[in-house]
């Protein structure tokens, strides 16, 4: 059911979609000429609607906005047009195209390398360096191959042959049919890469890359492998123009190749596949009918412009952004109704403070979490064997920040299994000697072993994959997902490993994902809330998903910073339930501020002040401690 | 390729600074902006286009370049402005990829409303008579306004500094650049700091507009390449600092320059290869400040 819930949130049932793709395409050449189209500009808005796939999926579901996209375009066009133009391959049109295609993602591998290293404003500005570069190279240095300032004439138009029946594809119509073609299979394979597993990673490193990191996703190879999936919708795109116009234009090397693909995307709504498409049918159509009307014929593409700046400003979610949020508000889904009562649950729980009278199926923190023991159904990944059946130990664990020691000298071994607490009063280094336990941060000096293997300097997502995770003190989530789809992100690193590239597959298709986000809901009492954006939680419901994150990620070691912070006391009293009742084969590692919290939960006790070790023992050892006590009361005596 | 002789090489270095200096100052505009307020001024070419177009005007009407470089700033100051106050400070809050696309926009819409006004031929804008003829120093023949344009890009770009190290306000933009909720909560009106320094920077994308126009022709397109150049230049001087918008300006300059006594067809494809491979050893730019995005 929650796959199910899944997938009709990431874009309905499938085929679906692609039927009336199908359909519409089919219906354009009859429709069309009737509203005075004609097949030149229908042809032009699928090339630059295939060119938006790529991109969207580029910038709407992975977050990272190119200015360069024209690189590739101009590389796929420049390789098909001169393996049309200038060598035997003159009647090969669709394997000419086919090669220019793979050129361009050879060139989306070369120029993401470099301009992935940066993220935000610089990969905007990279790309768009590294697109211009490609333009210099066209008009000047590769003139000789691409036609320079010329570009190439002569492109030939295909011939479609099966067996001894050939077509022979002219302008017009025909042709159309012949890119329509392509924008089909370009939408098919586009729309099974966001319902793929492959894809809803995507979306969470749009959302929090550095979360989707930390849960053990390799994110720079998801952010290559998309980049060079957008170059290559961008290189057949490129290379349909040309033989569109039986012509390649320098131009779709330029800047403005980029940027209008941008202002497309935007206008139409990026994050649906189609906003690209509608963005680029407004834009030719307006280019066209204003060409007519004399006043404002000139005045098109600043309209367009601000059109652009208004839909930024007012509509970032684009047309058809805009218009599915309005379906959506006329005709609310039953599972939304469904989740209203369940809020209306929760909420009057939080305004008593107990348990409903009449206990149903949709019951309840306290019910559900003495009696679902132990940890129902929820995954572990295996752990490793170490000789001194640690499961987490390090020694000698530094970090200086400049001359500022946050960490020095740390030893610790924490047994298998076992409640481990770490306190310390505020500017302890408890932070710092997590996140290096973590992975997140490199010690200065020391090690860090888990189960017994030397874990130091792997990074974050090598530790998440070898079984330890972390929740945090602040909320780390994933922002524009749902409930159920925030849980699948850790889930899908722990069943497909740090990278995957099934971006065929089916969401649905993934053995055990189901069971886990199923569970995991259900640990943390989310299951009625599963459909819901994360951006309508409450506080509490928010750091219980936090918390689900970690657990879901399946950790054979679990780090939690600060779990209770800013919960009331009775979510307290819940999350030191739940943090009971995932003990069971796991080992934790908890730093709170809420002592007794802490001497009711911990088995054992490590005590840190100044980034140092103080102490260590048994919760009744500590309390008795003349050191710790001075720690807190900070040699009150001597006042 | 043969290597080229002395002379020549004086002189290439010497159009690399005159070229550098320039894309120092239209840099420094670019990246006062971003490092104080956080926004990548996608429109900072148009700011540009406009302080040459605005000079044109004001050449036209008196005659006088002099009036004309005061023309373009005045130009570019006030587009910069009501930019600011009508549409940019709603985006303070907002995405980075939200703010670099709603300026791109805003670039094109200045862009597009001068190709209405003035139409697309270029401008003329003469050499002014104090710029006339060429200048001697030593081996060198020089055209003498790119000498005397030099004189005045340095000029402007030492009063950047003193505004920005050596006054109080400049200090006030300093510590925004470091911490503007911290400023704010001082008592000082930060979103004034940001008003004042979104116009300076597009005063002086303006200034380097109209200084540049007798040398370029002047269109509404003319914005769009010294953009992408200056992305270069912050890239590798570090986005967000004054010294490497200088620094990074000089190189890039040099180097198209000094590639294109060798092959002027590869003299911008070297810039941004240079980039590249400076990525890839130093992400962070020569200036920047490593873990600040």
């Amino acid at each position: 059911m929650i796959l199910r819930r899944l997938a009709r949130y990431s874009g309905g049932r499938p085929w679906v979609a692609e039927l009336i793709t199908l359909v519409v395409l089919l219906l354009c050449p009859v429709v069309l000429p009737l509203f005075g189209v004609t097949a030149d500009i229908a042809s032009r808005i699928l090339i630059w609607g295939l060119f938006g796939l790529g991109f969207d999926i580029l910038f709407g579901y992975t977050g990272l906005l190119s200015f360069g996209q024209a690189a590739f375009f101009g590389t796929g066009g420049f390789a098909s047009a001169f393996l049309l133009t200038q060598t035997s391959l003159q009647n090969h049109v669709f394997l000419s195209l086919i090669i220019g295609m793979i050129a361009a993602m050879v060139a989306g591998v070369v120029v993401g390398f470099f301009t992935l290293r940066r993220s935000g404003i610089y990969f905007a500005m990279i790309t768009l360096a590294f697109a211009e570069m490609f333009h210099f190279l066209e008009l000047s240095p590769l003139s000789q191959w691409t036609g320079g300032e010329n570009g190439l004439t002569g492109v030939p138009m295909p011939i479609v042959g099966i067996d001894s029946l050939h077509i022979q594809i002219s302008s017009g119509w025909s042709l159309y049919g012949y890119i329509a073609a392509f924008f089909f299979v370009g939408y098919v394979v586009a729309h099974r890469i966001v319902l793929s597993p492959f894809g809803q990673v995507l979306t969470a490193l749009r959302d929090n890359s550095p979360r989707a990191l930390a849960t053990g996703h390799s994110v720079r190879k998801y952010k290559l492998a998309a980049f060079v999936i957008a170059a290559g919708y961008g290189g057949i795109a490129g290379g349909l123009l040309g033989v569109l116009q039986s012509y390649m234009p320098p131009d779709a090397v330029a800047f403005h190749t980029s940027g209008q693909l941008v202002m497309q995307s935007i206008i139409g709504g990026a994050g649906t596949l189609f906003g690209p498409l509608v963005g680029a049918a407004l834009w030719l159509g307006l280019q066209n009918y204003l060409q007519d009307v004399p006043v404002i014929a000139s005045a098109w593409m600043l309209i367009l412009g601000i059109v652009f700046v208004v839909l930024i400003t007012a509509f970032r979610q684009g047309i058809l952004g805009a218009l599915k949020q309005l379906f959506e508000k006329a005709a609310p889904k039953a599972p939304v109704h469904e989740t209203e009562l369940s809020a209306e649950i929760t909420r009057r729980h939080h305004v008593t403070g107990v348990p409903d009278e009449h206990p149903n199926q949709d019951e309840i923190p306290d019910n559900y979490l003495r009696t679902n023991a132990p940890a129902g159904g929820l995954i572990i990944v295996p752990k490793g064997e170490s000789a001194d059946g640690a499961a987490l130990s390090c020694r000698n664990l530094t970090k200086h920040y400049g001359g500022i020691y946050a960490n020095e000298g740390i030893d610790m071994s924490i047994p298998e299994g076992q409640l481990r607490g770490i306190i310390g009063p505020n500017g302890a280094g408890k932070s710092t000697f997590f996140k290096m336990l973590a992975g997140e941060v490199a010690p200065t000096e020391g090690q860090v072993f888990l189960h017994g293997a030397d874990v130091t300097g792997l990074g974050v997502t090598a530790v998440s994959q070898l079984g330890m995770s972390k929740s945090y003190q602040i909320n780390e989530l994933f922002s524009k997902l749902t409930v159920s789809q925030n849980l699948a992100i850790p889930v899908l690193a722990r069943l497909r490993g740090e990278f995957r590239p099934d971006m065929l597959k089916s969401l649905h298709k993934v053995p055990g994902l189901h069971g886990q986000i199923e569970a995991t809901l259900e640990l943390v009492n989310l299951t009625q809330r599963a459909d819901v954006p994360v951006t309508e939680l409450a506080y509490g419901e928010k750091r219980r998903l936090e918390i689900g994150l970690a657990l879901a990620n399946a950790p054979n070691v679990l780090l939690l910073d600060e779990p209770l912070a800013g919960m009331s006391p009775r979510e307290r009293a819940d999350t030191v339930q739940l943090l009971k009742q995932i003990r069971a084969g796991r080992t934790l590692v908890v730093v709170e501020h809420d002592m007794d919290a802490m001497f009711e939960l911990a088995e054992y006790i490590s005590v840190l002040q100044e980034g140092r070790l103080l102490a260590e023992g048994t919760p009744e050892e500590i309390k008795n401690d003349q050191r710790v006590q001075d720690a807190y009361l900070g040699g009150m005596e001597e006042v | 390729m043969s290597m080229p002789s002395l002379p020549l090489f004086l002189s290439q270095l010497f159009n690399g600074l005159a070229t550098g200096l320039l894309l120092s100052l239209i840099s420094a505009g670019l990246t006062i902006i971003y490092g104080t307020l956080g926004v990548l001024n996608l429109a900072h070419g148009a700011l540009f286009m406009v302080g040459a177009y605005a000079g044109f005007m004001a050449l036209q009407w008196t005659g006088s370049f002099v009036i004309a470089i005061f023309g373009g700033m005045v130009g570019a100051l006030v587009v910069g402005l009501i930019m600011e106050r009508v549409i940019v400070r709603y985006y303070y809050q907002r995405p980075p990829e939200d703010q670099i696309l709603v300026t791109f926009g805003i670039g094109i819409v200045i862009t597009e409303l001068v190709r209405l006004g003035f139409g697309g031929i270029a401008k003329p804008v003469p050499v002014p008579s104090w710029g006339q003829g060429i200048t001697r120093i030593g081996s060198l023949i020089y055209p003498t306004y790119r000498i005397e344009m030099m004189a005045i890009v340095a000029v402007a770009l030492v009063g950047l500094y003193v505004l920005l190290y050596r006054t109080r306000i400049g200090m006030i933009v300093r510590a925004g650049i470091e911490d503007s909720l911290m400023v704010n909560m001082l008592g000082i009106n930060v979103y004034r700091v940001f008003l004042l320094v979104f116009g300076v920077g597009a005063m002086t994308a303006g200034f380097a507009g109209i200084l540049n126009a007798p040398i370029l022709a002047v269109t509404p397109d003319m914005g769009e390449s010294f953009l992408v150049m200056s992305f270069v230049v912050i890239v590798i001087g570090g986005v967000g600092s004054f010294p490497g918008a200088i620094v990074g300006g000089i190189i890039a300059g040099e180097i198209i320059s000094l590639t294109s006594m060798f092959s002027s067809a590869y003299s911008h494809v070297m810039l941004f290869a240079i980039m590249a491979v400076l990525l890839a050893v130093r992400p962070q730019g020569l200036f920047g400040i490593e873990g600040r995005e």
